[in-house]
């Protein structure tokens, strides 16, 4: 029996796609980045190495200079904080706001999905007549009626806004993929030995969908971090005196003609690095599972 | 395709639901916000009796949705003019803004993403999708400083912001938002473009061509932009109400009077009324422009069935 259990382990769609994950350098690359921010995040909230960014260390508006330490390596703002930490604490707020807003979509996504694909009859036709409606309401303008609805600003109602907004696409992708594997043997097989309808959809069909929900959550990801600057410049997000990349590039429209280049900078090549690293991993992944699509 | 058309009424009746309900957990009385800080209780309810909000939620949502039906969203709160009205003339100025480095966007896109899918694969392929991935990764808002700092401020190309309502005296200050958004746009538009194009050559019939001896170029110019044009054209449809709308960090950032600002100021002086006739008319545009491109979809291709 131990023979015949190593015999039948083989290669698994999850290892077959790591693997080819693991072979991609750009893919790599991006993981490292994504690991690296999210280190920095806990850094910021345990206060491990980086300290408070409202503590004020030199003077008002100080360039960026390599010879007084990391801390001036991105100048400072105009009450003499340091830029660097000021855009290190905002990984949190942007991860932070993806992360949940993801924890918030996901699960409504996921379970209207399948139990849309799995059914079907009316349960289905109510499920993709409430995400059709979503989606033809403009998501700008669907983001916009949520946070004047919260009404309290700030990153909780952005992630609030976020997450009930962008359940919609994996919804309809779960539910495709449900349908696809409903009628397949192994299903019926789990039927036949009487597996309830519970079972067979949570524990033998969610398993094979799931890679769609990695990728998924690697694109909101990028949205949410995307929407947060907008929504904040828009004064629907982040509220002054958090640290925040949406806040520290709305501060450089003043900064900019007072030659103060240094704060947008920060925000903007942080946010460029985990977006593209977001993206990329995005695309490895879809490749990585199904190298039918590689183009 | 009339089944297509019916199609679209539980969606809007839908939204409209879906909009009432969010509009109506704001926390928050709008009448005592409208009535002042210093008002008599007696007041705020009489605001309360004029708005209808002592009227119950089935009656209001009711009025909501023959407001939408008629086309007649009443006066905005602030600023007590006719909201049909606002809208209109907002229409009209984000379009000037939007439409012009809009085309613009398309054709330049579509040049570049026919070129990407001819050479795909090879390095001017490559090159220009990590340009678009990375362009695409960069915030919006900092395209929008960098442009004004650079081509308004140092260079004194284009006046910092503002805005002229005759049809002549606007454009001036409508070129830098426009060059703005070409340069936003061009990334994920070229990107599209190139995945529209490139699904097209792995079909039979570029086989069939290539078979037949035809050489590459005629190919691709003759049959593989042809077909490729089909999702182009009825995509751009279902871009226009996102045009209409304008772009709301544009139009704050650049103080003009769009649909896009209207919204804007909406939000900022909570006036409930104007955001909600904003975001259902969006909706129905959405809806309907849909539904058009389905449309044209099938007359176009007749490998499509409406159903």
């Amino acid at each position: 029996m131990k023979f015949l259990a190593k015999r039948i382990k083989g290669n698994s769609l999850w290892s077959d796609a790591m693997r080819r994950l693991l072979s991609d350098r750009l893919a790599v690359a991006s993981l490292i980045i994504v690991f690296l921010f999210l280190v920095i995040s806990l850094m910021t909230q345990f206060g491990i190495g980086i300290d408070d960014w409202k503590v004020v260390i030199g003077a008002s508006r100080e360039a960026p200079t390599f010879a007084k330490g990391w801390k001036f390596w991105l100048g400072t703002d105009i009450f003499g904080r340091s830029m660097l930490l000021k855009a290190l604490h905002g990984s949190y707020t942007a991860l932070f706001i993806g992360v949940m807003s993801s924890v918030i979509s996901i699960p409504i996504g996921m379970v209207l999905g399948a139990i849309a694909g799995y059914f079907g009859g009316w349960i289905d036709e109510v499920i993709t007549w409430l995400y059709t409606t979503v989606s033809n309401i403009p998501e700008i303008l669907l983001l916009v009626a949520i946070s004047f609805a919260i009404g309290s600003k700030g990153i909780v109602a952005v992630t609030i806004a976020l997450g009930t907004t962008t359940w919609v696409s994996l919804a309809r992708l779960i539910r495709g993929e449900v349908i696809k594997h409903k009628s397949r043997d192994y299903v019926t097989a789990a039927e036949a030995i009487g597996g309830s309808h519970f079972r067979r959809l949570f524990i033998h069909i969610t398993p094979n969908v799931l890679h769609i929900l990695m990728i998924t959550f690697s694109l909101r990801f990028v949205t949410a971090i995307k929407s947060e600057v907008l929504l904040t410049y828009l004064g629907l997000g982040v509220r002054p005196g958090e640290a925040s990349w949406g806040l520290m590039i709305d501060d450089a429209k003043s900064e900019l003609v007072q030659g103060m280049w240094w704060g947008m900078a920060g925000a903007t090549i942080l946010m460029f690095l985990i977006v593209i690293a977001f993206s990329l991993l995005a695309d490895a992944m879809r490749d990585a599972f199904d190298p039918k699509l590689r183009t | 395709m009339i089944r297509r058309t019916l199609y679209g009424i539980p969606i809007i009746f839908g939204a409209t639901l879906i909009l009432f309900f969010i509009f109506n957990i704001v926390p928050g009385d709008p009448a005592v916000q409208l009535a002042g800080k210093h008002a008599t209780p007696e007041a705020v309810a009489s605001i309360r009796h004029e708005l209808g909000l002592d009227r119950p939620m089935y009656a209001q949502y009711f009025e909501f949705v023959k407001q939408t039906l008629t086309l007649d969203f009443g006066r905005s709160y602030s600023t007590k003019q006719d909201i049909m009205e606002m809208f209109w003339y907002g229409a009209g100025t984000s379009l000037s803004l939007i439409l012009p480095p809009f085309l613009i966007t398309v054709i330049v896109s579509l040049l570049f993403g026919a070129l990407v899918a001819y050479y795909r694969a090879t390095w001017i392929d490559k090159s220009i999708v990590a340009l678009s991935v990375a362009g695409q990764s960069i915030s919006m808002l900092a395209y929008v400083l960098a442009f004004q700092y650079f081509f308004a401020y140092k260079w004194n190309m284009f006046p910092v912001t503002g805005y002229d309502t005759s049809w002549v005296g606007r454009w001036q200050y409508l070129t830098l938002p426009g060059l703005i958004y070409i340069a936003v746009a061009l990334s994920p538009f070229i990107r599209f473009y190139r995945t529209i194009i490139l699904d097209e050559f792995y079909q039979d019939y570029v086989r069939t061509a290539r078979a037949k001896g035809l050489t590459e170029k005629v190919v691709m110019l003759k049959h593989v932009m042809k077909n490729a044009m089909i999702p182009v054209i009825t995509d751009l449809l279902v871009q226009l109400p996102f045009l209409i709308l304008g772009s709301l960090i544009l139009e704050k950032f650049f103080s003009i009077p769009g649909l896009g600002d209207i919204t804007v100021r909406a939000i900022t002086d909570l006036d409930r009324p104007v955001i909600m006739a904003v975001t259902v008319l969006g909706t129905i545009a959405f809806v309907v422009l849909n539904i058009l491109s389905d449309i044209l979809y099938a007359l176009v291709d007749p490998r499509v069935k409406v159903s």
